[in-house]
């Protein structure tokens, strides 16, 4: 298999520059799944019943419909309907962290919904609106709660944006596909995308990891909030 | 949007065809997936350590890396190994050979759920390890599993989607020709997007329904925080 | 009784699930007052004390501190009742994501506004008066139930309250621990802190309190000062000696 060792460290550094965009995408995504996911959860579980029902509505609407069916939707029609112009990579990161904010509300909303409720009820009493309580005693515990949930989330959008060569983000499967048509050692090229994958997931789930120990309370996950 | 009765028609009939060729994707390929997942899951638990080694490798791996590269694998990179796939084979089994990984993972959780007495009572009656496996552990196991396998065939509904890139006419490939025919991608895919909306909620009603004819009465695990 | 009581609480009604929990209940507690709820469990002591302090909001009803009516819909009202009515919850109810020290002065700097300096003495002064000064960096998770319990007292000593309502604050409590919340709560009802508890600790309150309420069925029964109600016949008597009987307690 020369040719095939040759084709791979040929495209090599052509697929380090498609992870930079994967990345990148990924990030932005999870930033905007992140910004959004959050009061979509709250709204879920503290909103008046209309706004329940909208963020009810949002969530269900991105969970039940692929992934490339959304990016389809949004990048060839409805992002040009609203008279947006934008490139590619902000489409499909935009596309991603719409999908991801349902999923990340559903990780949020099952956290808050873990707390204990006298933990509402004692900022109540000390005289903190709930807006104040929110803010400052149940999403500080949620999030904690969430960080698990969240590299989970991490993985599944990590591959979920390898769709995104569809709409001509110039990424890590995009370039394995034109490494591939050039060479026709797909066999090998695609190994070798796996790997690449492979290593974002260990690396980011790792950090995730690293960030749950920093940000751990002593003794908290010792009292089941976990299950 | 373009809302002519013509259009409108032309429409249905090319997502109704898609699919049904979408169904015969998605049902041999969960049917492959839970087989699958029912024997790794039960390899990886009971089977001797060089095949548990195998079986955790084969689970990381499928795991670990987008669907959409597996298919191109399955059906671009295949032929380079002699091997030749017609889309919807190659659909199929990598749909199925996915989905069973992730399906393994929940077999798995609920065989370990399963506690040890129940083994040993098993044993103590006589039942041979095979028999007891088959007979005493997978029902409850399988029972326990059923949530996250059944949130697996969603998963699967959706991803099929996917079989679109490898040239297979399923609903979005249907929907993505009529859509380039037409440049009327925001009707189709909207469209579109009801037709999985429904397949999802159909398959999650469905599913439910599985669960309840299947439960046992205390047997299931009490969940949810405390 | 010329004076408006500190806390005042005309005709509270509520209903749950088609249930009668409160039944028209009305109490006030006056300065310095220490009162006791007794009763068995369910009979609405817990749900009276949630209404008190309108974390429950009740059907009917008016609640009133210093004679002023409050209105739980006006939320700027409701906050600053809320702070001068302290409450201890049975689990203690302890913020899990902040140690002992930063629960005691949360409040104090996100609802007081104090500056974080003043917010942060003021918390140390709290901790010390609980006798928990050396334990403010630890975690609830950290902290046996009476230190939690301590805690608590301290984080809503610190919001200067009126009054304080306490519900069941020894029942979580392993026996052994119990002594140091109720030495706690003495130290403050000689001080003059005005207080409403439930509690089954009938010899402790016994000796302290100036009035016992038993409840039942969402009303009160009985009413009137230890000395009064602890004679044979009364409920309140039949009551409290079948838990002294169970725990082993010395009534008196």
């Amino acid at each position: 298999m020369p040719t095939a060792l040759t084709a791979c460290i040929d495209a090599l550094p052509s697929l380090l520059m498609g992870a930079v965009s994967t990345v990148g995408m990924l990030l932005l995504a999870m930033a905007l799944g992140f910004v959004l996911g959050v009061p979509l959860s709250v709204a879920q579980v503290y909103g008046p019943r209309p706004l329940r029902w909208l963020a009810g509505t949002y969530v269900w609407f991105f969970r039940g419909v692929p992934i490339l069916v959304q990016l389809y939707l949004f990048y060839f029609g409805l992002f040009a309907l609203l008279g947006l112009n934008l490139s590619e990579f902000v489409s499909a990161a935009a596309v991603l962290g719409l999908t991801s904010s349902a999923y990340q509300s559903q990780i949020f909303r099952g956290s808050i919904q873990g707390l204990h409720a006298g933990q509402l009820k004692a900022a109540r009493a000390l005289g903190m609106t709930d807006r104040q309580a929110i803010a400052s005693i149940i999403l500080p515990q949620a999030l904690r709660l969430s960080i698990p949930g969240w590299s989970n989330e991490y993985s599944i959008l990590l591959k979920d944006t390898a769709v995104a060569f569809v709409i001509g983000v110039t990424e890590i499967m995009a370039r394995t596909r034109f490494a591939a048509s050039r060479t026709y050692e797909h066999f090998a090229l695609y190994i070798l995308a796996g790997v690449l994958y492979f290593v974002l997931t260990a690396v980011g789930v790792r950090l995730l990891r690293r960030l749950e120990k920093r940000v751990r309370i002593p003794g908290y996950a010792q009292q089941g909030s976990l299950v | 949007m373009n809302l002519d009765p013509e259009f409108l028609r032309e429409l249905f009939s090319a997502l109704n065809k898609g699919l049904f060729v979408s169904l015969q994707l998605i049902i041999p390929s969960a049917l492959l997936g839970i087989a699958i997942g029912i024997v790794v899951g039960i390899v990886r638990v009971y089977g001797p350590k060089p095949l548990r080694t195998v079986a955790d490798g084969y689970v990381a791996l499928f795991r670990g890396t987008p669907l959409v590269a597996q298919l191109f694998m399955w059906y671009y990179g295949l032929p380079n190994l002699g091997i030749m796939l017609s889309a919807s084979a190659a659909a199929i089994v990598g749909f199925g050979m996915c989905s069973g990984a992730y399906h393994s993972e929940y077999i798995r959780g609920g065989l370990l759920s399963i506690k040890r007495g129940q083994l040993t009572a098993a044993q103590a009656l006589g039942f041979s390890p095979v028999a007891t496996i088959a007979t005493i552990i997978l029902p409850q196991a399988i029972r326990r599993a059923l949530p996250g396998c059944g949130n697996e065939i969603i998963y699967l509904i959706k991803y099929s989607s996917l079989a679109h890139l490898v040239t297979c006419l399923d609903l979005t490939g249907e929907a993505y020709g009529m859509a380039a025919r037409t440049y009327e991608f925001t009707a189709v895919f909207l469209v579109t997007g009801a037709y999985y909306l429904i397949l999802v909620s159909l398959a999650t009603i469905l599913l439910a329904r599985v669960e309840q004819s299947l439960s046992l009465p205390g047997f299931e695990r009490k969940r949810g925080p405390q | 009784m010329t004076d408006s009581p500190i806390l005042g609480a005309a005709n509270i009604t509520k209903r749950l699930g088609g249930k009668t929990i409160l039944d028209n209940v009305s109490l006030r507690l006056d300065k310095g007052d220490l009162k006791v709820l007794i009763g068995p469990s369910g009979g609405g002591k817990s749900t009276l004390l949630q209404c008190l302090n309108l974390l429950i909001l009740p059907e009917k009803g008016q609640i009133s501190l210093e004679g002023r009516d409050i209105h739980p819909r006006n939320k700027r009202e409701l906050s600053s009742f809320r702070q001068q009515v302290g409450m201890i919850f049975q689990d203690f109810n302890l913020f899990d994501h902040l140690s002992a020290f930063e629960n005691v002065r949360i409040a104090l700097i996100k609802v007081k506004k104090l500056s974080r300096r003043a917010a942060s003495e003021r918390a140390e002064q709290e901790l010390a008066r609980v006798g928990l000064s050396d334990k403010g960096g630890l975690y609830p998770a950290q902290l046996s139930g009476g230190q939690k319990q301590r805690v608590a007292v301290a984080r809503a000593l610190a919001m200067d309250p009126k009054v304080m309502l306490l519900d069941e604050p020894t029942s979580a409590l392993d026996p052994e621990l119990i002594g140091e919340v109720l030495a706690v709560i003495k130290d403050l009802s000689l001080a003059g802190m005005t207080m409403l508890m439930a509690t089954h600790q009938v010899g402790f309150s016994a000796q302290l309190a100036d009035e016992f309420m038993f409840m039942d069925q969402g009303r009160i029964v009985e009413q009137g000062s230890p000395k009064e109600l602890l004679v044979p016949g009364t409920r309140t008597q039949a009551f409290c000696s079948k838990i002294t009987e169970l725990a082993g307690e010395v009534p008196g």
